[in-house]
């Protein structure tokens, strides 16, 4: 009998009731995280049946959509863009005094994009299964965990249950060969994968990130990668857990403590996928071979190396997308002007993200045509970015520096640009409109997004990084 | 939820690959606290021209009111996990949703709504493709689609199918499994 994957140990082991012909499996979820967009619809279904939480203390809540990332003002009061956005954030906080769900609210100093903030509180773990209305929640795989995003429906299945029905996904490896090259980091290589498989290759798949340069990442660069799973249609993305990982949460509040802390991570270290496991499907990737990337189109599977061109039209999608981003097929990339640069989102938000972009724009100053907008993850990330001074980088450099939250990746709480403008943004999606109606968005790295505010182009970010450094 | 089991409505082809749940309803529109009336925002940004009047170029914006199924390009649904694009769409009219491809997570919220999402083969879709003058039928216990000329067989999840033509809560179904649940977490305690 051959061994078994890390998906199929997780799954295993949260297996309630397995699969049988005509009927899915009941999974066990560990942890439940929860945000205002999506869940007051489920709370609703409760009340409507009289119902409670089952498990209270396995679903934590915060505040990142529809928050403003403005200050609040002397007295507190935060200025919202709509009543609309102000009713749904009062709507979380009612819901959760209601159903004794803990939320990390605006009192509360860990509050964050909820894929920043439950890693940083140590809530994440190595073998959990973990859900939330939210299709980013693939983040959490970077510990070895079983994260994937579920719908407000199945947000209610958990609240009653703390289960859900779920079929199998199949299983697929992404061995990444070799080392990236210097000054390529996790946000490139992802978006490399998604722009070698496309925005389907991942359908109906769970993904094992593998290989010596997923190992050389580090945990912010793992949920980068694990983070835009999704992006290629990925159920979820995994990544084993080792020693950095251990690291990396022990010591977290939430983390095992003492005695239980070695048992945890004795217990963690059995989440790997065994040598004679099989896969479903295997790709490789040769980490040598990616740049700098961005993407071109609107969808995250069109991508283009920085110092590349854009490609022929092969079909209508391409000249549709074309025409969004007003480009020409094989133009080149670099040098394309922009309007604003967005740094953050659940993407590219944590500290190590900051500091890359900080590292190029130290001692430099935004271009005057560009508007820059840094918005760290969490009260947490802001506390530390402020601790080494990388805010007042960034304030010298004439970028706005941010209250946390998802801000303008996705623009529910009135961060959005105009009508055509041009975005280099460190999130996950280059959709249309998802900037705002009619914004162009060019997805790209921390350090591209920053050295594209100081040109006031798309440029080849090393060429900053190497005087840099 | 009532039993369903077959749908009369119009096609109406999409035919855009990757239509993502930006477009589906973007996300600005997200910002209720309720799950009704979103029908209005369906497709917003392709729909409705910048002074906000109905673009008659757009195909929802065309023909006559009724129900409908929305024949899609390949990988119709994804992106976010967002359960308001399914119910923007049933709001809208749109009552099943024939695709090539479509993502898992819109799959999963659409049929969790009785919002059908069937797969054919290129080849099926090209066959329904050059049906579209007539009204077509979906038939969810017999699993075919028929249309005009033509009658598609497709596959739908066992247990989803089931769920829709008994009208089964699927809560209700977890729900009758709390014995096992708490064997589980006792387990887990021990």
């Amino acid at each position: 009998m051959s061994g078994k994957t890390l998906f199929e140990k997780i799954w295993q082991a949260h297996e309630v009731e397995a699969a049988e012909a005509g009927r899915p499996a009941v999974l066990y979820v560990d942890l439940h995280l929860i945000h205002e967009v999506t869940s007051p619809q489920a709370f609703d279904v409760l009340r409507a049946r009289g119902m409670t939480l089952r498990q209270p203390g396995r679903t934590v809540a915060t505040l990142d959509h529809s928050t403003p990332t403005t200050p609040a003002d002397a007295e507190g009061r935060h200025t919202y863009a709509d009543s609309a956005t102000e009713a749904q954030v009062r709507q979380l906080e009612a819901n959760c005094r209601e159903f004794g769900v803990t939320i990390h609210g605006y009192d509360s100093p860990s509050r964050g994009i909820v894929h920043v903030m439950a890693p940083e509180l140590g809530l994440t773990q190595p073998g959990m299964t973990i859900v939330c209305g939210d299709s980013h929640t693939s983040t959490h795989g970077a510990f070895g965990a079983l994260a994937f995003g579920i719908g407000t429906t199945e947000v209610g299945h958990v609240f009653a249950t703390q289960c859900l029905l779920q079929q199998k996904a199949k299983t697929m490896a992404i061995e990444v060969e070799g080392r990236l090259k210097p000054n390529v980091g996790a946000k490139d290589l992802i978006l490399h994968i998604i722009g070698q498989l496309g925005v389907a290759g991942g359908t109906g798949h769970v993904v094992e990130y593998r290989g010596e340069a997923i190992r050389a990442l580090s945990m912010e660069g793992r949920m980068t990668v694990c983070n835009m799973s999704i992006e290629m249609g990925a159920r979820a993305g995994l990544i084993a857990p080792d020693e950095q990982t251990f690291a990396w949460l022990r010591g977290r509040p939430n983390a095992p403590q003492g005695t239980d802390w070695n048992q945890a991570v004795a217990r963690w270290k059995q989440f790997a996928t065994d040598s004679d496991a099989q896969f479903d499907r295997v790709v490789r990737i040769d980490a040598s071979a990616v740049e700098p990337s961005v993407t071109w189109g609107t969808d995250p599977g069109k991508v283009v190396a920085i110092n590349g061109r854009l490609p022929e039209v092969a079909d209508e999608g391409m000249r549709k997308a074309l025409a969004y981003m007003k480009f020409e097929a094989g133009q080149s990339i670099h040098g394309v002007p922009v309007d604003v640069v967005f740094l953050g989102s659940c993407t590219n938000s944590r500290l190590p993200d900051l500091q890359e972009a900080a590292a190029v724009l130290r001692g430099l100053r935004v271009h005057p045509k560009v508007r820059m907008l840094v918005v760290p993850g969490s009260e947490a990330v802001k506390r530390e970015a402020e601790a080494i001074g990388l805010d007042e980088v960034f304030k010298a450099a004439g970028a706005e520096w941010r209250e946390p939250g998802c801000s303008m990746c996705l623009g529910m709480n009135g961060d959005i640009a105009k009508p055509g403008e041009l975005v280099v943004s460190t999130s996950n999606r280059n959709f249309e409109g998802r900037q705002g109606k009619g914004v162009r968005t060019v997805l790209a790295s921390p350090a591209t997004a920053a050295a594209a505010a100081i040109a006031g182009v798309i440029v080849d970010p090393r060429s900053f990084q190497e005087v840099a450094a | 939820m009532n039993p369903l089991t077959q749908i009369t409505a119009r096609p109406t082809v999409l035919d855009i690959a990757n239509i993502d749940t930006d477009q589906i309803i973007p996300a600005r529109f997200l910002t209720t606290t309720t799950r009704i009336g979103l029908g209005k925002h369906a497709f917003n940004d392709w729909r409705y021209r910048a002074d906000g009047s109905p673009d008659p170029d757009f195909v929802l914006n065309q023909g006559e009111a009724g129900d409908r199924v929305l024949l899609a390009g390949d990988n119709f649904g994804c992106g976010s996990s967002r359960e308001h694009a399914p119910w923007a769409l049933l709001d809208a009219g749109i009552r099943a949703v024939v695709s090539t491809r479509i993502a898992d997570i819109f799959r999963n919220n659409a049929l969790k709504n009785g919002l059908l999402a069937i797969v054919v083969s290129p080849e099926q879709w090209a066959s329904l493709h050059a049906q579209t003058a007539t009204q077509w039928a979906i038939d969810l216990r017999a699993e075919t689609i028929r249309a005009g000329a033509v009658t598609v067989p497709f596959k739908i999840d066992a247990f989803a199918r089931a769920c829709l033509l008994e009208g089964v809560d699927e809560l209700g179904y977890l729900l009758k499994r709390t014995d096992l649940i708490d064997q589980f977490e006792q387990g887990r305690a021990a």
